[in-house]
This record gives structure tokens, sequence and C-alpha cells, in this order.
């Protein structure tokens, strides 16, 4: 890409003016780079071409009649006239065509005041309409739990059928009927089964697709909106906010901004309604209140109070202290926690949930300064260059991979690898798809250290003539070994490669030694559960690391950051904090935005010699057992920056607020300033301006950062003494409508989630 | 499972190898598939979105698309009358009136007994012969009402001989 010879440019001339434009450029494009506008309501860029409304006709010389800017492909000495009589006749009539029928119900219409019918028909539209006859109505139906359908509104531009099929390879829209009867139609005659992503609604020009939980709440002019990053899972999609009355109604990204263009899944879009759930704690609880053995609501002061004193006593007692972090925490939490382990607490037992071993990944790439950072950013896999895809399934744990690796495949040709023990969905778009009975397996026969797993069951192809018109459900098998499908790969340049959690330790160490012998630069992403999964590995969530996977034998350079001693020895993992716990050993476990009980369950009994703090948004498993429970802020509702399974770095921008609740920062600088330590106030800023000085990998450019821009870190440190025991590994393994414990506390998740297992049930 | 003959499967295969890409044969199998049944229920649609591997929403929206396609049973005898420009002028609209009035239906309705549907259509590239009505695939010109109902009266005669709808001529 980057080395093929740049091909001259097309010289054109629209309204008198010389513009130039890459070959191959559509008329319309071309115009929007020159700042000249074309209307149009079917368009859309990296959509297949429709040519539908004929709002974006233009006179084009030596044609003989009006020309859809849309279609059209520019040409050498091509002269364009968009703003003559006719072609402003032309828009009026295209106008007045699309309301015919079209009911102008703005003032109840979701999508007023944001409506590219209203826009155009203002900028553009007749005063008058000839047409007298009366209007058809139709009433709305709803097709899904969170998609409407209002027909009269929609101007059939077939954006949303072609979100669907090509951009989410679901196709679970169609258009029925013909000319005046045309009408957009769900894939189950009155229903909708699909991903529910939303795509549609929000690509949808007008209002004729709407969306259950925001619908009639609120007019978009009443709202601010604040472009954050999504809190679910680890690919960090940026989603504009709409917040009224500091409460969150709705979040979408049509503005396009971020590492995810439009997308977004089902529960970046429509699964904000958890910070709203009336189970959010909105005030600090405790137990043995006035004797009593519940949780009982406790001021701020006293429930802090409460835990730095006993705090104080154990540690004046040598006793011994247990911390987890949270992976959907910001960095600077992150970050900070570990500090207030290591150095207010005094411990190195500390540890998070992980779902991809990270240091593992940083030791196999370490000692390698100097070269271009191998991870590959998520946009990377759009580019079309070739992608091995080990394990995981990211349709449904990684929704924003799995469109940009559609996305290439559709729009740059993108050669797929897959190694899946499963049928995974995005084999539909695999050059070569082998199914592998183990994947670490299959890893060390591409390294060349083992056999070719003996439960290969075939080698798929799918089928690349049918794309994109129709959805290649079925994938072609190809008589080819495991051999050839590494000889293939062997023949890439430049691969980026992608696995999940099944890919482990030594497993990743071999990946690694293959892929640095494919030519061209390797790039990897490992993909981590949540949103910050890589951002709390990197902010030395470990018992034996610190931050940017520095061993605890380079301590002093932190020791000098914080002044003063961190423990020398390292401290315990999960596991080995809940073998203390069973054996009542631990004297005290402090849990910050982690619900380690849910996966690892610890007997209520084992419990009772340990003082429990638990700090969340919610009475998870694990804070049901708590002495205090600290009520936490959402990852919505506070400042900062996340980390992306990729290593992108994203500033998080405060949405809502939540009454009653701190958030995770300001909770550690409170119980520091209990417990004696001289922190100060709690200041993000502070915080990230000490994490790009300090951990090594994220000096990264903060006008970049301030920008919105997504910055690639690179924690790369030589050697990381590290091993992470394999029943840490605990991914949540999450559908399209879980999200590990958070998901279960959205309304509309779950409203979802129940209507497919009904279905299922339904269907046995 | 399949709601159409073994022959009429036959020859959805010989259909489907016919054209480079599999789909193309949709609109073949759509009409022979309403031949042999009358219409096109959903175990046809289902049927037919299987062969192509296609989802049987591809099938509806084509389906949709084509007025000639069915989706509810017509009569026995399918009588379509041209009220396009030529017919028109020489009295379409007239034989469509006689036609509701005679079998007591609409547009697009069913008699009671099955033997009749009736159907405004347009132009059924008969104009030279104009006013023309199709009967399934029968085609009738030059008519008056008069002529009709003796062509009617033929019909129902056929029906009142236990023709019975999948028997078309
Ligand atoms: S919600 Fe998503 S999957 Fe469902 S119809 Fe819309 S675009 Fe398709
Ligand atoms: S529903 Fe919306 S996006 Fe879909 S065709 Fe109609 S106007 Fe276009
Ligand atoms: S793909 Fe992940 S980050 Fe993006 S919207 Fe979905 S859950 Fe959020
Ligand atoms: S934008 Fe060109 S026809 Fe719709
Ligand atoms: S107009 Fe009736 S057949 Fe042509």
């Amino acid at each position: 890409m980057a080395d093929t010879p740049a091909k001259p440019l097309i010289n054109l001339t629209v309204n008198g003016r010389a513009i130039t434009a890459p070959p191959g450029t559509l008329l319309i494009e071309a115009c929007k780079q020159a700042h000249i506008e074309v209307p149009s309501f079917c368009y859309y860029p990296n959509l297949s071409l429709q040519a539908a409304c004929r709002m974006c006709l233009v006179e084009i010389e030596k044609m003989p009649k009006l020309q859809t800017a849309c279609t059209v492909v520019v040409s050498e000495g091509m002269v364009v006239r968009s703003e003559t009589e006719q072609v402003h006749r032309a828009r009026k009539s295209a106008v007045e065509f699309i309301l015919t029928n079209h009911p102008l119900d703005c003032p109840v219409c979701d999508a007023g005041g944001e409506c590219e019918l209203q826009d155009m028909t203002f900028k553009y539209g007749a005063e008058k309409s000839r047409f007298v006859e009366p209007k058809r109505h139709r009433d709305e139906q709803q097709w899904s739990p969170l998609i409407y359908f209002d027909r009269p509104r929609c101007i059939l531009c077939y954006r949303c059928v072609r979100a669907c099929g090509e951009g989410m390879d679901v196709w679970a829209l169609g258009v029925a009927n013909r000319g005046v009867n045309s009408t957009i139609i769900p894939n189950h005659e009155d229903h909708l089964e699909c991903e529910e992503c939303g795509n549609c609604v929000d690509i949808c020009p007008v209002g004729a697709l709407t969306a259950g939980p925001y619908r009639y709440k609120t007019r978009p002019w009443e709202m601010t909106h604040v472009g954050a990053v999504c809190t679910y899972c680890g690919d960090g999609c940026k989603t504009t906010l709409g917040v009224r009355n500091d409460t969150i109604l709705r979040a979408d990204n049509r503005d396009k901004s971020g590492i995810n263009g439009d997308f977004l899944c089902v529960k970046g879009r429509y699964g904000v309604d958890f910070t709203q759930h009336p189970e959010r704690l909105k005030q600090p609880l405790a137990r043995g209140v006035g004797g009593s053995a519940e949780l009982k609501p406790v001021s701020w002061s006293y429930a802090l109070g409460t835990i730095a004193k006993r705090w104080l006593e154990i540690q004046k007692a040598g006793g011994s202290f247990g911390v987890v972090g949270s992976t959907r925490s910001l960095n600077e939490e992150a970050y900070t926690l570990q500090k207030f382990a290591r150095r207010v607490l005094g411990t190195n037992n500390i540890d998070h949930h992980r779902s991809a071993d990270y240091p593992a990944l940083f030791d196999a790439l370490g000692g390698r300064e100097g070269q271009p950072v191998p991870l590959a950013p998520a946009e990377a896999l759009k580019a079309g260059g070739p992608v091995l895809l080990i394990g995981g399934n990211p349709t449904d744990e990684h929704p924003l991979l799995a469109w940009n690796l559609r996305w290439g495949y559709r729009l740059n040709k993108t050669r797929l690898y897959i190694l899946n023990r499963d049928d995974i969905k995005l084999r539909r778009q695999a050059y070569r798809y082998a199914k592998v009975g183990d994947e670490a397996a299959a890893v060390r026969f591409l390294n060349g250290t083992g056999a070719a797993s003996a439960s290969l069951t075939g080698v798929g192809e799918a089928s690349e003539k049918r794309w994109p018109q129709t959805p290649p459900s079925t994938v072609e098998t190809v008589n080819e070994s495991l051999q050839e499908f590494r000889a293939r790969l062997r023949q890439e340049k430049d691969v980026i490669i992608v696995f999940g959690s099944e890919i482990s330790g030594d497993a990743i160490r071999e990946l690694v030694a293959f892929g640095s012998g494919l030519e061209g630069t390797t790039r990897y992403i490992a993909m981590s559960d949540n949103a910050n999964s890589h951002g709390a590995a990197d902010m030395g969530l470990y018992p034996d690391l610190l931050p940017g996977y520095t061993p605890l034998s380079e301590r002093s350079k932190f020791e000098a950051l914080w002044g003063g001693p961190i423990p020398a020895e390292p401290g315990m993992d999960w596991n080995q904090m809940r073998a203390a716990l069973q054996q009542q050993n631990l004297c005290t476990l402090y849990v910050s935005g982690a619900n380690p009980f849910r996966n690892t369950p610890v007997a209520p009994e084992s419990l009772k010699q340990t003082f429990l703090v638990v700090q969340d948004l919610f009475l998870t498993e694990t804070a049901q057992c708590a002495d205090v429970v600290l009520p936490a802020l959402s990852g919505y509702e506070k400042a900062g920056t996340l980390t992306n399974t990729c290593g992108e770095v994203q500033v998080q921008k405060r949405g809502g607020g939540f009454e009653g609740a701190k958030s995770d920062l300001e909770i550690l600088y409170l119980l520091a300033d209990a417990m004696g330590a001289e922190w100060g106030a709690a200041s993000p800023d502070r915080v990230l301006q000490e994490i790009r000085t300090a951990v090594k990998g994220y000096g990264v450019s903060l006008a970049k950062l301030l920008s919105g821009e997504s910055v690639m870190t690179a924690p790369l440190n030589g050697r990381v003494p590290h091993r992470t025991a394999p029943e840490l590994l605990l991914p949540n393994r999450d559908t399209l409508f879980t999200a590990g414990t958070l998901g279960r506390y959205s309304v509309v998740l779950n409203s979802v989630m129940e209507r497919h297992l009904k279905k299922e049930a339904a269907a046995e | 499972m399949t709601p159409f003959s073994q022959s009429l499967e036959q020859k959805f295969q010989e259909l489907m190898a016919r054209y480079p890409a599999r789909r193309s044969a949709l609109v073949p199998m759509l009409i022979y598939g309403q031949d042999e049944l009358g219409y096109l229920p959903p175990a046809a649609i289902a049927r037919i979105a299987e062969l192509l591997d296609e989802s049987e929403m591809a099938v509806r929206e084509v389906i949709g698309y084509y007025s000639m396609l069915r989706l509810q049973p017509a009569g026995t005898y399918h009588v379509q009358v041209c009220t396009n420009i030529s017919c028109l002028l020489r009295g379409g609209d007239e034989l469509m009136e006689h036609c509701q009035h005679r079998l007591g239906i609409g547009n697009r309705e069913t008699t009671k007994d099955g033997v009749f549907s009736l159907e405004e259509v347009e132009c059924i590239g008969a104009c030279s012969w104009a006013p023309a009505v199709q009967v399934n695939y029968d085609f009738h010109q030059e008519l008056t009402p008069e002529r009709l109902d003796q062509i009617l009266d033929a019909y129902q005669q056929r029906a009142g001989a236990g023709e019975r709808a999948g028997e078309r001529a």
C-alpha cells in the first residue's frame, strides 16, 4: 500500500473551479474533498452504491441527462455543474417526491433536529408540493426489543439494508414490494432476529428506524453530547453520550469520531442504562452498625474511618493484605491502586481479573527497542493486509475487531487466516479457515515445534465470488492440509496476528517466534475482555510486576518516585490470595471494581477472619460478603484514560454523574489520607502526567490524546520475568449480549437476551 | 422437506446448474413452483431459499417485487383483465366491471367455490387485439362482455367436469 507509486491525479472542473482527485474517486467524494456540497441521501461512504434517491444529480458536460454524482467516477477533463437552474429543479423534485407519503411528524419524531431530510428540505426543497393525494398512514411496528420501524417516515435509501448486510454480515433487513408500495422488511415477517447492534437505526437518515431505549425521551438539542469511550469490551469504541441533567439518555457515534467510525455494538449503543439501574449503590454500607450483622447504610466518613482504623491495626500487628483491582477502572485509578497497595498498605499482594497474558507477549517482544512497535491498532485490521486470527470469537467478544476484519475483507481484500476450535462466524470472511482441536497446539505446529494437530477437521475457504451481494452462508471446503495452510502464511508479508486467551505463556512465545520469521513487520493484538484489561496489566496490577511490566528487582525507580520502599518480594496472585482466604490466613482483602467471587467463589465461613472491603457500583457476589462497601462511579462518570485491547490509549470524558458515589481515584486518595499518607487531593491529570513519565511506553503525546485521538502504547522493557498460571486466565467468554458482571445490570441487554433465550428454547 | 413434486425438484436442479450464479435461477423457480402449487406458501419459500442458499427474506423480497407471484392461493382459473392503454381505449375497464358483476368478486379476490379469481393487470402484450384477457396462461382477444361470458361459461363447465387446481391448462 504505502509503497505502491501514487497514480497521477485526475483533473476536473466543478462549477468552473479546477479540482483534482485520485483515479477511481466518486464524483460526490471529489466534490466533498473540494468543499463543494452535493446533497445525498442514499449514498453512504464504504457501502455499496445504490443510486436510489436521485438527490445528488448534477450536470456533466457531454452527458445527455443529469447524472448521479454518487455513482459517477471522476475522469480526466470532466466538466461538472452542480448549481444550475436545472440541477436546482431536479433537487426540488427529488425532495418533493420523497415527501409524497412522508408524514412530516417532525414535532414528535426522534430524529427531529438531527434529520437529514429536514435539513435537505430546508436547504433544497420546494415550498409547495404538487401532490394532493392523501398521505398513506401505516402504524409503527416494533421489530425487536430495541428496534422500531415507522414505515411512512422511510425514504427508501436502503442504507439500513446495506449497513446490516455488508457492514454487520447479518442481512436481517430487506425490501419488499415495488414502487410506491416498497417497504423495508425484517427477516422474520413481523420481527427481527439479529445482533441488535442498532447500526441500522443510527445510519437511518430520518426517523424511520428508532431505538426503544431512546424513543420519545428527549429532543436532541436538550442534551449535551460528550465524546466518551465505551466501558464494556476491550475494543475501546468512541461513543457520543447524549446527557441531560447528568443522566445518560443515549449513546451513538454518528459523528464518526474515534477508532470505530460509526460502529458500535449493542452493548456500547444500548447498554448505557446500567448507570441508572435501581440497584446502583448510593451510599457506603457497613456491617456491625448498632450491633447488626447486616450491611447497613453509613456515611462516607464513617466508612472510610472504619476501614483506615482496621487497616492500621492490621498493619501494626503485621497482618496480611490482599488487593484485587478492576479491569474497567481508568489507567490513573489502576496505577494509583497498585501504588496504594505497595506504598500505603505495604503489600505486593495485588492482582486483577486476567483475560490475556500480556506479560508473556511483552516478554516475547521485549528487547527490540528502536524497532517499530509490534502492536497493531484496531484500525490496521481494515487496511487489507493479511491477518491470522487464532482462538477467541471476535464477533461476540470483540465486536469492533470483527467489524474491522469484515471491512478489510469487503473493501480491501484482506486474506484472513483462521485457526479455531469452533465454527466462528468470521469464517465467512476467511481466506483459509482451519478447525483445530487445540489452538495452542496449532501454534506449536506453525512454529515447527509440534506435529499437525490430529484433531484438524478440514480447511475451509469462504466463497469470495458472492460477497458482498449476499451472505456466503456456506464455506467451501478446500482439500488442503495444515501444512499448506502454514506454507501459505509463510508467503505473507506484514501479517497481523490476533489471538485469544487460548494462547498464553509459552504458546505466545512460540507464536512470536513464528511471527518473527515472517517477512516484513509482524504485529500483534492480544484479545482481553474489558474496557481496561490491557491498561490494568500495563499499570502493574500484578504481584510481581510494577507498572510497565517492570520487575520488582528494578523497583528503585518507583521507590524514588513514590518516596519510600516497595516490598521486594513478589506478592500473592489471586489464586494464592484465595487459598489464603480459604485457610483463613488473609487479614484483609480490598476489592476495587472487581467481582472475583463470581468465577471463583469463596465459602462465606472462610471469610470470617478477613476484613473485606469492596468498592463497586452494585452489590455483587463479592460485595455481598463485604464488611464495608463503597459506592463507586461508573466508567462514564469520570475522566481519565483507558487502554484498549490493542494497546491504544484514549481519553475518557465524564458523561453523567451519580449522586452519592465517588470515583475509584478519589476513594483511593481519601483512604490514603485516612491512613496518614500525605497524598493531597486527587487529580487524574497529575496521575496521567506521572504515568507518562514513569511508565515506559506511555510517554504518549498529550496533545494527541486531548484532541481525542487514540495513541499506541509500547510498554516494551526487555524481558519480563513472569509466569501466569493458566488457571488465572479466566476470560468472560461474553456473548453479544453479556458483559461479565456489568452487563447483568443493563435492563436493555437483559431484555434482548431473554428474547433470544426464549427463541432458542422454542426452537428446541 | 419439499412441497414440490419430484419432477419439479429435478427441474430445479437443472435450472440451478444453468447459470454461473445459482441464485439466478430464483425467478424461474418461483414461477414453476407457483404453477405447481397455485401460489407460494411458506414451505415453498423455505425450500427454494434452502436450495439456493439464500435467506427466506431474500426470496420474499423478489416475490414482493413481481406482481404475478402470489403468496395467497388464486382460483382454479385466474382471470387477468388488461386495463392498460390499448385495452382501455377498446373497453378493457368495461370487461373488468363485467367480470366483477358476473363473478361477484372484486380485484384480487377469489370466488367462494374457488373456481375464479380476478385481477386487473397491466399490458399483457396483446395490444393489437385489444381488449385482451388472460386466464391462467391462455389469451382471449378482441373481447366483448358477451364473448367473455361464453369464455367464462366454458371454464365454469370445465371446473364442473372435475378439473381441480393443479391441473391447469
Ligand atoms: S440492529 Fe444491527 S443486526 Fe439488527 S437489523 Fe439493525 S443493523 Fe442488522
Ligand atoms: S428505514 Fe431509514 S435507512 Fe432504511 S431505507 Fe428507510 S430511511 Fe433509509
Ligand atoms: S465493540 Fe466493545 S468497545 Fe465497541 S461498543 Fe461494543 S462493547 Fe463497546
Ligand atoms: S445519493 Fe446519489 S442517488 Fe442517492
Ligand atoms: S394494453 Fe392490454 S394488452 Fe397491451
